[in-house]
Parts: C-alpha cells; sequence; structure tokens
C-alpha cells in the first residue's frame, strides 16, 4: 500500500477584509454614539410619545431621584466655575484654585454648601460613594437649589433647564423643584423622557 | 490582498539574464483586528446610541403682581378638570366643581379606554382633521410647515377643550408625565399644571364618602 499523501494546506487567513469592515464599524460608533456621564444615582425616566430631541450643549440639567434628592449638571466647566463662585459667595465661602480645580472636572453636583469645601477635599472615589446620599436642598428654610438656579442662569443666558427624574418620584418633590423654578420666572424647561410609541386609537 | 509583491524588473541597465528575486511581504492583520474589535466593545459599553427624548412645557408664572382680571377665564364648558393621585387613578369633572353630587367627579385609568378616549371624545373635532391633515402630509399634498401651522392653529382653536392638571402629593412623576402625554395624544393644545385647590380636596372626601360629607355641612 502506497502512503497518501495529504497535501499540506495554509492555514493563513486573509485578515485584511475583516480589518476593513471593524474599521468601518468602529467609525460608525464613533461618529453616533455620545458618551454616558456619569450619575451618581440610577434613574429610569418615564417614557413619552415626544420626539424633540434634547439640544447637546448648553444644558442644565436637573437630576431627581426617586428618594427625592436633587443633584444638577453643567455641560460647561467654564460655566461651573463662574457659578461656584458666584453661589460661594451668596453663602459666604470663598474657594481656593485647587477646589475649583476639583469641582470642574465633577459630572454631576449636589451638595450642600456647608459640606462642599469638605466635599472637594475628597478623592474622587470617595466623592462618588458620599455623593449619593448628599443633595441640593430644596426644602423652604434653605433653598440652595434657587441659588444654583439663579447663579447659573446669570452665568450663561442660553442655558436651557431639563428635569430628569425617576418615574417613581412623589410629585411632591416635582412639585417642589417646579415652584422654585418659577419663583425664578423659568417657565420653559424641558422634561427629559424615553422613548414609547403608542398609536392614537 | 495583504501580499505586497515587489517585482523588480529594474533592469533595463542590466543586461543578460540575471533573474531578480521576487519578495512577497505578507502583512498579519490579525492584531489589527483584535485592536478594532476590543475599541468596538469600548464604544458599544461607554456610550449611549440615541439621545433622550424631551417634553417642552410652559408653566404659568406664579408672579404675585398678576391680578385676577389679567388671568384669562376658562369657559366652563370647555374646562376639564385631572385630579391626579396615588395608585395610578385619575379623577376628574368637567366645568364647575359640583359639591352636591359627588358622582361628577369621576375615576378613570391611564389606559387608552379611560382618559384617553374620554379626551378624545371631547376633542373628536380637533383630533378629526389633525388626522386628515396628517393624511394629506403622508400623501404630501402639504408641506412640513403648512402641516405645523395648522395643526397648531387647530388645537388652540376655540372649541377645544382646556385641561386643568393638578396631582396630589402621592401621585408620582410617571403619572405627570403620562397625563402630559395624553394631551399630546389627544391633539389638546391648551393645558395647564395646577396645584391642587382645597374645592379638589373637597370633592375627593366627598366622593370617598358618596355624599356624606357634603351633607354633613362641610363646606
Amino acid at each position: 500500500m502506497s502512503k497518501v499523501k495529504v497535501a499540506r494546506k495554509s492555514t493563513r487567513i486573509d485578515m485584511t477584509a475583516m480589518s476593513d469592515v471593524t474599521v468601518l464599524l468602529l467609525t460608525f460608533f464613533m461618529l453616533t454614539s455620545t458618551f454616558v456621564k456619569k450619575e451618581p444615582v440610577q434613574v429610569t425616566t418615564p417614557a413619552s410619545v415626544s420626539e424633540i430631541k434634547i439640544p447637546e450643549t448648553n444644558i442644565l440639567q436637573i437630576l431627581i431621584d426617586p428618594k427625592g434628592k436633587v443633584f444638577m449638571s453643567l455641560d460647561k466647566q467654564g460655566d461651573m466655575i463662574e457659578t461656584l463662585t458666584s453661589v460661594g459667595k451668596d453663602y459666604g465661602i470663598t474657594f481656593t484654585a485647587d477646589e475649583f480645580r476639583k469641582f470642574k472636572i465633577l459630572k454631576t453636583f449636589g451638595v450642600p454648601m456647608k459640606n462642599m469645601k469638605a466635599f472637594l477635599a475628597m478623592t474622587s472615589e470617595n466623592q462618588d460613594k458620599v455623593l449619593k446620599d448628599l443633595g441640593i436642598p430644596t426644602d423652604k428654610a434653605n433653598n440652595e437649589f434657587k441659588s444654583w438656579i439663579k447663579n447659573a442662569r446669570a452665568t450663561n443666558k442660553d442655558l436651557r433647564i431639563a428635569i430628569k427624574a425617576d418615574q417613581n418620584t412623589p410629585y411632591k418633590v416635582i412639585k417642589d423643584v417646579m415652584s422654585s423654578l418659577q419663583d425664578l420666572r423659568e417657565n420653559r424647561y424641558n422634561l427629559i423622557t424615553a422613548l414609547k410609541k403608542v398609536s392614537a386609537k | 490582498m495583504s501580499e505586497i509583491q515587489t517585482n523588480d524588473t529594474g533592469g533595463k541597465k542590466k543586461k543578460g539574464g540575471s533573474k531578480q528575486k521576487k519578495i512577497s511581504v505578507f502583512v498579519d492583520f490579525t492584531p489589527m483586528v483584535d485592536m478594532n474589535m476590543l475599541l468596538i466593545t469600548f464604544f458599544m459599553l461607554c456610550t449611549s446610541l440615541s439621545k433622550p427624548q424631551t417634553m417642552e412645557i410652559n408653566m404659568p408664572s406664579n408672579d404675585k403682581k398678576i391680578t385676577e382680571a389679567d388671568k384669562n377665564t376658562v369657559k366652563a364648558s370647555q374646562a376639564i378638570t385631572l385630579v391626579l393621585t396615588g395608585g395610578d387613578s385619575i379623577f376628574y369633572y368637567t366645568g364647575q366643581p359640583d359639591y352636591k353630587d359627588y358622582n361628577s367627579l369621576k375615576q378613570t385609568s391611564y389606559t387608552p379606554g379611560g382618559i384617553r378616549s374620554f379626551l378624545l371624545k371631547r376633542n373628536d373635532e380637533a383630533v378629526r382633521k389633525i388626522n386628515d391633515l396628517k393624511e394629506k402630509k403622508l400623501q404630501l399634498k402639504i408641506s412640513q410647515a403648512d402641516f405645523t401651522k395648522e395643526v397648531s392653529e387647530l388645537k388652540n382653536g376655540k372649541n377645544t377643550p382646556v385641561v386643568i392638571i393638578k396631582a396630589t402629593d402621592k401621585a408620582t412623576y410617571k403619572n405627570l408625565i403620562d397625563a402630559l402625554d395624553e394631551m399630546q395624544i389627544c391633539n389638546i393644545g391648551k393645558y395647564v399644571i395646577d396645584s391642587i385647590a382645597s374645592a379638589d380636596k373637597f370633592l375627593m372626601k366627598n366622593r370617598a364618602t358618596k355624599g356624606a360629607y357634603a351633607r354633613s355641612g362641610a363646606k
């Protein structure tokens, strides 16, 4: 019996086409997506049929968690510094350059002014840990929220206010926030919702 | 594909039959693919593709200087008051609150058969016209600008209902959004969010006690 010779085939696969596809996908993802913002609390927004998209810049987002804690975020770092300066002035607190530097890199903030200095002194991991238990006070006796909004508005005239609240937030909290906004004559704002498809019938 | 063949014939200068070497440069793209896949995974996990939706609302100003005379009053026949309460239920009454009849306050739900059918019925003229317009727009008979203009005219027309949304403290944010959503679905242009008044609390209590509260003389 003669030996059957098995032809050795090269197992090399040409990866060029594969590389083309992945680069294409990568480009697509880079162009269409926006980065997820780090938020201290998980919020599920209610769904609505509204199809208006939120503008990308000049957004003052008010984040309200189910327990009624209020956080804020501004998208421009320059605005954040100016706002902190003027809010600090309202409460008689001056901040150092180092504290400003730490404040402007925060994605979301929401700390009572009396704790602000201590909060800014923490490391960023510790900040993440404590932030979800803090929040901006909105009660009548100490309405720091109003001061934030007022000073943010003074800093940037084109600011749009967007409220992002959890669907299980009691209306009482929303009412407090809304009436604070009304007192400042901020009568136009956006409510952030998720998409829902509903037929009219 | 990734092979580059350099066939260096080079030699018009060289005469004679010396054979040139064929150099084949094969570039391995596997690491490149690996890296791209990694990046794609990163982008898929760390980004959100769709921007969130928003709803624009205009709130009335709570300026104390506005006197009663400045406020535009709503015709009682057109007014619908929704009271959002806990447990996902809505109460509604039309026109002026009726303190005597506890049945004037009706209970309904957020389902399509509940509040939506009621509002659609109240607003059927505008809804019908807007549906006609949508049909026309689909057939490209009218432009987008005309469509938006006519829809907003119809929504704010004379005989459309005016909805007053009042939420109790027990209602959730979702209830509020759902109620605002119904306004969009039912093409109601005139609606307002108001705080709950003592008259509404009275009606609620009266309904809960089946009229005994009004009879007992509390007012």
